[in-house]
């Protein structure tokens, strides 16, 4: 009862406090778009206007030479037909696939059990949660680096352990092969995002009332039924948001391949990040580099209408 | 349920002060475990960098001594780098909050049409790639002048915390009670007066979480340094780590102590203000 008269009243209280002073007649609209103006002008040019432009920058011909005549002309869908047709292209795509895949699923299972652990609460519990957020609160570039000297061939202290403990006859090149290069970057980036996955999961199991996790737990039902059938399905929205975050955060990601293996070896680690840097910044064809990013954003944008459908159809769910 | 509920606080109490011991302890062990594998390659990286030698049989498992030959060769060549990243991070909280504050509290207070627009395109932003910003922003950058400067960097930089920043103080400043405002504003202070004498000092956790997040997004920053600097006239240490990394090849203990010398203000932070670290992570990212 309490709650409804709450509810009713609430709005009302709301818009006197709009209308006092404010009686946003038309010059009090106008001052208050004011406040609004800046960022939204921010927001339209440093990421709207790079939307539009990239789209535009696909069907130019750019060239070192476009910097001296500031020429580059429309040349239709050439760009296009040439990063499509391009076997890189599709590499990269696999790359990017398999790279989101793996870096997400790791992330999620590891972040997930963590997260379970430390519902249990122990001394030191909180401490020890806040230490692990170190390695994704420092530059990607850095934890990059700190890697590279830790499963560097030769020196790296991976090697010498496994060796060590006879796990492995020979230094296994990590980063250096083709063939491994590609899961050693997805085994770092799962390091980088433990963390952030850790933390939202905490914070949404800790939403779950103890006495429903209990009472699964009493009900016979093992941990593993009590987790599948009970928690993992109250937690639909924050493991939505996890996954969603996580995999725009990770489709783009540029700054780790760079630091650990600029995209090699023989491109084994190029993706569609990595690849639309080379083409633009490195062999100055902007128009191509623009090509795969609007691929990039295609991607994202695909995933961004799958969240926000799962998002609405949650919502009409719960009223 | 009732019965379950009602029997709960004896069976926790029973329970609880043997279980804690022993289970806790588990737990405790389980957890110290956990963190000393988890953060393995940063003790690795300092202690690399405490030591003379490089290769992995050269290097004792803890530091013996104190060698900072290391330390004084990194801050050689990168304490300048450090600084132009100091200069950078501050500019950019500086430009993200002047422009982000008034934003929210107009979306949070303001009925404005379009209120859900806006709000909507700062979760929209978070879906556009660096790299497709980067590749835009060049040229443009290359036409406004802004190639090579601290402004054109700074207000790139801004822009990775102005979309997190709006969300984070909107979600704040919708719970400051109406009353408030209006008093302020029946006393005769405009909307301005009232945001910055009023709603500003409230939101102050709000405001620190955000400035402190765009803090570490700038200084982490290594797209739009790389991008948007073809001299070294603007070079932030991230920049300066990868191409020290490139040209000091092998030198792991100098590479290591610049790796350490990068991560100080995410570790000082965490320690300093970790009530605004997690109310970032948790905020940001849910509403």
């Amino acid at each position: 009862m309490t709650m409804m008269v709450n509810r009713t009243s609430a709005p009302a209280v709301r818009e006197r406090s709009q209308g006092v002073g404010a009686g946003p007649g038309r010059r009090g609209r106008l001052a208050q778009w004011l406040f609004v103006a800046p960022a939204v002008l921010y927001m339209l040019v440093f990421f709207g206007y790079p939307l539009v432009r990239n789209v535009v920058m696909s069907f130019q011909d750019y060239t070192p030479a476009t910097y001296f005549t500031g020429e580059a002309p429309f040349t239709g869908l050439e760009n296009w037909w040439a990063v499509l047709t391009d076997e890189l292209f599709a590499s990269s795509l696999w790359h990017t696939l398999l790279f989101t895949v793996g870096s997400l699923v790791g992330q999620f299972t590891i972040g997930m059990a963590l997260a379970l652990f430390f519902s249990r609460r122990f001394p030191l519990s909180g401490v020890m949660r806040s230490l692990l957020l170190l390695p994704w609160l420092i530059p990607m570039v850095v934890a990059g680096t700190v890697w590279r000297r830790v499963l560097d061939q030769e020196t790296g202290v991976v090697n010498e352990a496994l060796q060590g403990l006879g796990v492995v006859s020979s230094a296994i090149p990590w980063l250096s092969s083709p063939d491994h290069a590609l899961i050693s970057v997805i085994l770092v980036n799962i390091w980088i995002g433990i963390p952030f996955n850790m933390v939202i999961l905490y914070g949404g199991l800790q939403e779950i009332p103890r006495e429903v996790r209990e009472a699964a737990l009493l009900d016979g039902a093992g941990p593993f039924r009590a987790f599948f059938g009970v928690i993992l399905p109250m937690m639909k929205p924050v493991v939505t948001v996890v996954l969603v975050l996580g995999f725009m955060s990770t489709v783009k990601i540029l700054d780790l391949i760079l630091a650990l293996t600029n995209g090699g070896p023989a491109h084994a680690t190029e993706t569609l990040g990595t690849y639309t840097y080379q083409l633009s910044f490195l062999q100055l064809d902007f128009g191509q580099g623009a090509v795969v990013g609007n691929v990039l954003i295609l991607i994202s944008m695909v995933f961004a209408v799958i969240y926000l459908r799962a998002n609405r159809d949650g919502l009409e769910e719960r009223r | 349920m009732s019965a379950l509920t009602a029997a709960r606080p004896g069976r926790r109490r029973r329970g609880g002060t043997r279980g804690i011991d022993r289970a806790g302890a588990g737990s405790l062990v389980l957890g110290t475990v956990i963190l000393v594998i988890l953060l393995f390659p940063l003790y690795w990286m300092v202690n690399t960098a405490l030591q003379p030698g490089t290769s992995a049989a050269e290097l004792s498992w803890f530091p013996r001594t104190l060698d900072l030959g290391n330390f004084r060769r990194a801050w050689e060549s990168q304490a300048g780098n450090l600084l132009t990243s100091l200069l950078v991070a501050l500019g950019a909280v500086a430009v993200c909050l002047v422009v982000a504050t008034p934003a929210a509290y107009a979306l949070a207070r303001f009925r404005l049409p379009g209120t859900r627009t806006v709000v909507f395109g700062t979760l929209i932003t978070q879906m556009v790639p660096g790299i497709v910003v980067a590749n835009a922003l060049y040229n443009a950058y290359v036409e406004l002048n802004l190639v090579n400067s601290y402004l054109g960097l700074i207000l790139a930089d801004a822009s990775l915390g102005i979309p997190f920043t709006i969300v984070l103080l909107r979600a704040f400043m919708v719970s400051i009670p109406g009353e408030v405002v209006e008093a302020a504003m029946v006393d005769g202070a405009g909307r301005m007066r009232t945001l910055l004498r009023v709603v500003v000092p409230m939101s102050r956790n709000a405001l620190i979480t955000g400035g402190l997040f765009t803090f570490l997004f700038a200084w982490s920053d290594f797209l739009f340094a790389l991008t948007l600097n073809t001299t070294d006239a603007v070079k932030p240490v991230t920049l300066g780590i990868y191409e020290y990394i490139g040209a000091h090849v092998g030198d792991w203990g100098a590479v290591m102590a610049v790796a350490t010398l990068s991560s100080i203000p995410a570790a000082v932070l965490l320690v300093v203000a970790q009530k605004y670290v997690a109310a970032g992570i948790s905020g940001g990212s849910i509403k």
